[in-house]
């Protein structure tokens, strides 16, 4: 369970806060790991594939002199991939990379929303400070440092690394949801109905009873001269069946 | 009727929903990996999110610390996230980037700009009185080779071409010049500190240099040399400079918001001058490696190539490369 977890919460429009769980130095090792090893075979692979087609032959030597051709097609396209890997994957998938994804972590602004590109750009900028002095020293210590698990970086771009939620769940029954949505809407209705009845007056009663006894499936003229205790026992009988039918 | 079973029936129809939870994040999912491009699916993710939220809030009340709750907390965090991620186009966002963001850091950081270029100014003119008074100094600011190629009374820039093709003399020099460039940025971070050192050291070795060729009769050279590319090359160190002076005022002075909130604002402020520091270093790099050392250029030419390329910086730090277009109603 995630509880254990740093959370950042966030508002919503619905009223329902959003709990994000924080992801730490570990899973942060973790998708850069991964990463670092897709880019250097990347660009190992430009710089082998690009320089055997240079040379002719199946030999990886650079040229004895520096050439603009070789530096132009082999080791700058290399060199690109290597260190603008992070800025143009993020930028492109909004904040993930492929190492992020296999981590099950993405990068959020602090309102939950993906980060824009200046705050993709200014979190990457900082790793300039976080790689110091050796394998991201400060920012290793700025994660175990700040509550949120922040590196530098993340704190000049006011974004955080969080934990994608987890895919299973419970087993769920294989129920046609166009009826799971009326039936359980409709058990609420009724179950909020039998707590308010004290507070309504009878005609509220009676009229909202008698709407949600339909809505279930009674018919309107076995329900006509029913008075308040019926259909409040009415309302009791739905309920404990839906609860016995769950059971 | 109790109270449990009310809610043994309020959780048993809730349980019954997971379907629908399935459904709507699937949906989300898809829309996040940009596998979905139906209008229809958006729509519905909106209703989702509302769906996700109504059950979320009664599941936190009726399954407290169960899987369930684990999972729709992630689905609707995970809606959450799909739902605000807002629309993104390259070009816009450029335009706006350069219309009207870059104008507005600018005219914030003009303090600082004007600041920062006071202090390199002063620093080249202390290495330069420096050197000029204690011509041994020298050894502080250049290496031994440069030092004994000046006494020969050649620049280190003769024949260099010779040496390096221009294209990578470019990127080699660009790539540099970026490297420092955010580095004095980022060392801003050091309350301001990290910044003004940078600033003040490069200002020095410029100053001294200077001196030094001066004695032996090459400061024309050199001048030519620099002024093609020096131009703006100079003043991006001023203008990361002063961003980095932003950085350290906010943690030395932070807003009501603290120190971790101004620092945040003011990153993400001053980072936007970074992007077009780091295109013009791109340009100035491309004539280091192919006007600068070139001897075929006359110091007119080279004055005009540099003069020119720095009302172009003007042009767009101030905006006026993409103006508005007015429309009358």
């Amino acid at each position: 369970m995630s509880a254990q977890l740093p959370e950042l919460t966030v508002d919503s429009v619905t009223g329902i806060d959003v709990s994000l769980p924080v992801a730490g130095a570990g899973a942060r090792a973790y998708a850069f790991l991964i990463d670092w090893v897709i880019r250097l075979i990347l660009a190992l692979a430009w710089y082998s594939v690009a320089t055997v087609v240079y040379n002719g032959d199946l030999s990886l030597a650079p040229p004895p002199e520096t050439d603009a051709r070789w530096f132009a097609a082999v080791a700058a396209p290399a060199l690109a991939i290597y260190f603008l890997y992070h800025l143009v994957l993020e930028t492109v998938m909004r904040g993930r990379t492929p190492g992020k994804r296999m981590a099950g972590v993405s990068i959020i602004s602090r309102d939950g929303s993906a980060p824009g590109v200046g705050a993709l750009l200014t979190r990457n900028v900082f790793r300039l400070i976080d790689s110091l002095p050796l394998f991201y020293g400060i920012g290793l210590i700025a994660v175990m440092m700040t509550h949120e698990h922040r590196r530098i970086g993340d704190l000049a771009a006011g974004t955080l690394l969080v934990y994608d939620a987890p895919a299973s769940a419970a087993s769920a029954s294989a129920a046609n949801p166009a009826h799971v949505r009326d039936d359980a809407v409709g058990a609420e209705l009724v179950s909020e109905l039998l707590e308010r009845w004290p507070l309504l007056t009878s005609q509220a009663r009676c009229q909202l009873a008698i709407q949600l006894l339909v809505r279930h499936g009674l018919r309107t003229e076995a329900l006509r001269g029913a008075d308040e205790a019926a259909l409040h026992s009415q309302l009791e009988r739905l309920m404990a069946s839906s609860a016995a039918r769950s059971a | 009727m109790s109270s449990s079973v009310r809610r043994q029936a309020l959780t048993a129809n809730l349980l019954s929903r997971m379907p629908l939870w399935r459904e709507a994040d699937a949906r989300a999912r898809r829309l996040a990996l940009g596998q979905a491009d139906e209008a229809s699916d958006a729509v519905q993710l909106a209703q989702d999110y509302r769906l996700l939220a109504h059950d979320l809030a009664r599941v936190r009340t009726l399954l407290p610390a169960t899987r369930t709750r684990e999972y729709l907390e992630g689905a609707y965090a995970r809606a959450h996230v799909t739902l605000h991620r807002g629309a993104w186009r390259a070009d816009r966002a450029l335009i706006s980037l350069f219309r009207d963001e870059l104008p507005a850091v600018v005219r914030w950081l003009l303090p600082y700009i004007f600041w920062c270029t006071a202090i390199f100014i002063l620093t080249v003119v202390a290495g330069y009185v420096l050197v000029h008074e204690y011509p041994e100094l020298i050894g502080l600011f250049a290496s031994p080779e440069l030092i004994a190629t000046v006494e020969r009374g050649q620049l280190w820039t003769e024949g260099l071409l010779n040496v390096v093709p221009s294209s990578v003399l470019s990127v080699q020099i660009l790539t540099n010049n970026i490297v420092v460039t955010l580095f004095a940025y980022c060392a801003g971070i050091l309350f301001g500190l990290g910044t003004l050192y940078i600033l003040g050291l490069n200002g020095l070795m410029l100053g001294a240099v200077f001196a030094f060729v001066a004695q032996h009769g090459l400061a024309r050279q050199l001048f030519s040399f620099i002024v093609a590319h020096g131009c703006v090359e100079l003043s991006v160190m001023c203008l990361s400079g002063a961003a980095g002076a932003a950085l350290g005022e906010a943690l030395v002075r932070p807003g009501p918001g603290g120190r971790s909130e101004s620092f945040r604002i003011a990153a993400l402020r001053s980072g936007k001058l970074l992007s077009a520091c780091a295109l013009l270093l791109v340009g100035a790099g491309l004539i280091e490696g192919y006007v600068s050392p070139n001897p075929h250029f006359s110091l007119a030419t080279r004055v005009v190539i540099g003069v020119g390329y720095w009302l172009f910086m003007l042009a767009l730090l101030s905006g006026r490369l993409f103006p508005r277009r007015h429309t009358v109603s």
